[in-house]
């Protein structure tokens, strides 16, 4: 059994105040953190860990003797990446624990050099995984961060445009992959709800490949809209393109597909029963008619 | 992962399915879930409480708010001491069977959420554990 | 028990689906239905989903089978107001019914209706009546 929980709570005071004391004013910051806040973190921490070793276990830190110090290190960690603070700034914090600890361990078994050399390796493993637990965190709190972020830049860019009464059009720019797909989808879905659209013209030439993952991409897209009512054609199929789809054995099945966006709104403006006629007015200007559909 | 809070629903015929359909929507709203993943989960956990009757002759589902690190979720756990799936991955696979089959149970199941676990012994009986993330 | 009511449109079928069903009612609608379709000799179904929030794949192929059948009945099936979370959740489950018709709504379902089967419509609400 390891003395190490008695000796931190026999020496509690002073390892807490050697430690804050020993923080380096560089890791310090103290332009991020005000010094109440410092030294209340530290005593929360220190209290926390006193209540982790309390249980004798100070090997395995997941179980629920050190639930409190391992909540405390994982909001320290978020709290601190947010305000600026570097990872190793945090991770340093929690290693300098060591040098106040291996000084108590010593004036305790100052006389028995084997228990001695024995607390100092449990100390040292101790505070090592404690401090990993901080870096862990700090990474999995950035990477929410940048996810986020990338989110919002996902919505930004995929605009839907309504190119007439119920005709929709959809320029993708950049690959399309699932992530992609599903902020696409639902744009694309909620402006056929919003505009009660029925066409819908995907212009993929702003897509760089179109491979057998990016077909089954569109296709999703396509069946979604299909289920809202909503018919999909795709435009801006550049020869190329049309090569690999071939080649690869792409199956649009009977998904109309042109090479122009505007074949393409000449199409759906076909499919919603209108025409184009010129008006007889001296200034050539374009008058869409509108017909309804026609009854049999 | 760690389970903060946890609530099991019997399974035991299909009243219970749309029970346990809207148990977990009512969970996946308080979490706060989009919209599209609450529907999402809620479609997984009717496909996999429907296996679990139709093909586990019924059994349990539990459901456990669940934490990772800085992130929250919810987790669906459906167990049945039925007669087990000799072929995991042939009723993983895509197939549109009507009457005892799979169908688009498990497959379709694993698209809709992040985490998807399967253990199955014929005889003995299937569980399967489902986490979607916030 | 309780059954979901379909009400009868001229030539047409309407049925508006509000609860979240069990299996057993599922099923009990596609008899009804195709009950109804034969009786009556409509010609055009219109479902109107747009108070589900959740379609499974069981009421996905309650959808396709509706469809089947009234085809085989001689009648056009319409499913309308499908809730975009719905569709999307759908595509990834891997249905894409494609057998069903769709229109964004009843307006819409039954201008598709009107055009595939051409009929007079009820003039007064008398023509409307439970089947």
């Amino acid at each position: 059994m390891s003395k190490l929980p008695e000796i931190i709570r026999r020496n509690e005071e002073q390892i807490r105040a050697a430690w804050v004391s020993q923080v380096s004013s560089a890791v310090r910051r103290s332009d991020l953190m005000s010094d109440r806040e410092f030294q209340g973190q530290s005593r929360e921490l220190l209290t926390s860990i006193v209540e982790g070793c309390e249980s004798g276990d100070i090997v395995h830190l997941d179980s629920a003797a050190w639930g409190h110090a391992r909540e405390l290190l994982n909001s320290i960690s978020a709290s601190r990446a947010t305000q600026g603070f570097k990872t190793s700034e945090t991770a340093t914090f929690v290693l300098s624990l060591k040098q106040p600890l291996f000084h108590a361990i010593r004036k305790e078994l100052a006389s028995s050099p084997d228990a001695l050399f024995d607390e100092l390796w449990n100390a040292t493993l101790l505070v090592d995984k404690l401090a990993l637990i901080t870096s862990d965190s700090f990474l999995a709190s950035r990477e929410q961060f940048i996810l986020r972020q990338q989110q919002e830049m996902l919505e930004l860019s995929t605009p839907v445009v309504k190119l007439w009464e119920g005709i929709l059009a959809l320029p993708i720019i950049g690959t399309l992959d699932s992530a992609r797909t599903q902020v696409i989808m639902e744009s694309l879905l909620g402006a056929i709800v919003q505009t009660n659209s029925r066409v819908a013209i995907i212009d993929i030439t702003g897509v760089p490949t179109v491979d057998t993952l990016v077909a089954q991409h569109l296709l999703k897209t396509i069946t979604a809209a299909r289920l809202m009512g909503a018919e999909c054609i795709i435009s801006g199929v550049r020869p190329q393109i049309a090569q690999t789809i071939v080649h690869l054995g792409i199956d649009l099945g009977q998904i109309i597909t042109k090479a122009k966006l505007a074949d393409a709104f000449a199409l759906a403006l076909q499919k919603s029963g209108r025409t184009v006629v010129k008006s007889g007015n001296s200034s050539p200007a374009l008058s869409a008619k509108s017909e309804p559909a026609k009854e049999r | 992962m760690k389970s903060l809070r946890r609530e099991t629903v019997p399974i035991k015929n299909s009243s219970d399915v749309v029970a346990a359909r809207q148990k977990v929507r009512h969970w996946a709203q308080e979490l706060k879930f989009t919209l599209v993943d609450q529907t999402k989960l809620v479609t997984a956990a009717s496909e996999l409480a429907r296996n679990t009757l139709d093909h586990g002759k019924g059994g349990e589902m539990s459901i456990d708010v669940v934490e990772d690190l800085s992130r929250t979720g919810l987790k669906l756990s459906f167990e049945d001491q039925g007669p087990g799936i000799p072929d995991i991955a042939a009723a993983l696979r895509d197939g549109f069977t009507t009457g005892s089959g799979m169908g688009l149970g498990l497959g379709g199941s694993k698209r809709l959420v992040n985490d998807f676990e399967i253990h199955s012994e014929v005889g003995k009986g299937t569980r399967v554990c489902v986490v979607r993330w916030k | 028990m309780e059954r979901i009511p379909i009400l009868r449109m001229g030539n047409f079928l309407l049925v508006t689906i509000q609860v979240d069903m069990h299996d057993r009612l599922a099923l009990q609608l596609q008899d009804d239905l195709t009950q109804s379709i034969a009786e009556w000799g409509s010609t055009g179904v219109l479902i109107d989903i747009s108070s589900l929030e959740i379609v499974d794949s069981f009421i996905g192929r309650m959808l396709a089978n509706i469809a089947a059948m009234a085809r085989v009945l001689d009648a056009e099936t319409v499913v309308v107001g499908m809730q975009p979370a719905v569709a999307i959740t759908l595509v990834e489950l891997g249905m894409s019914l494609s057998g069903v018709r769709t229109a964004l709504n009843v307006e819409s379902g039954m201008e598709l209706l009107y055009e595939l089967r051409g009929n007079f419509r009820p003039e007064s609400a008398d023509e409307i009546s439970q089947a």
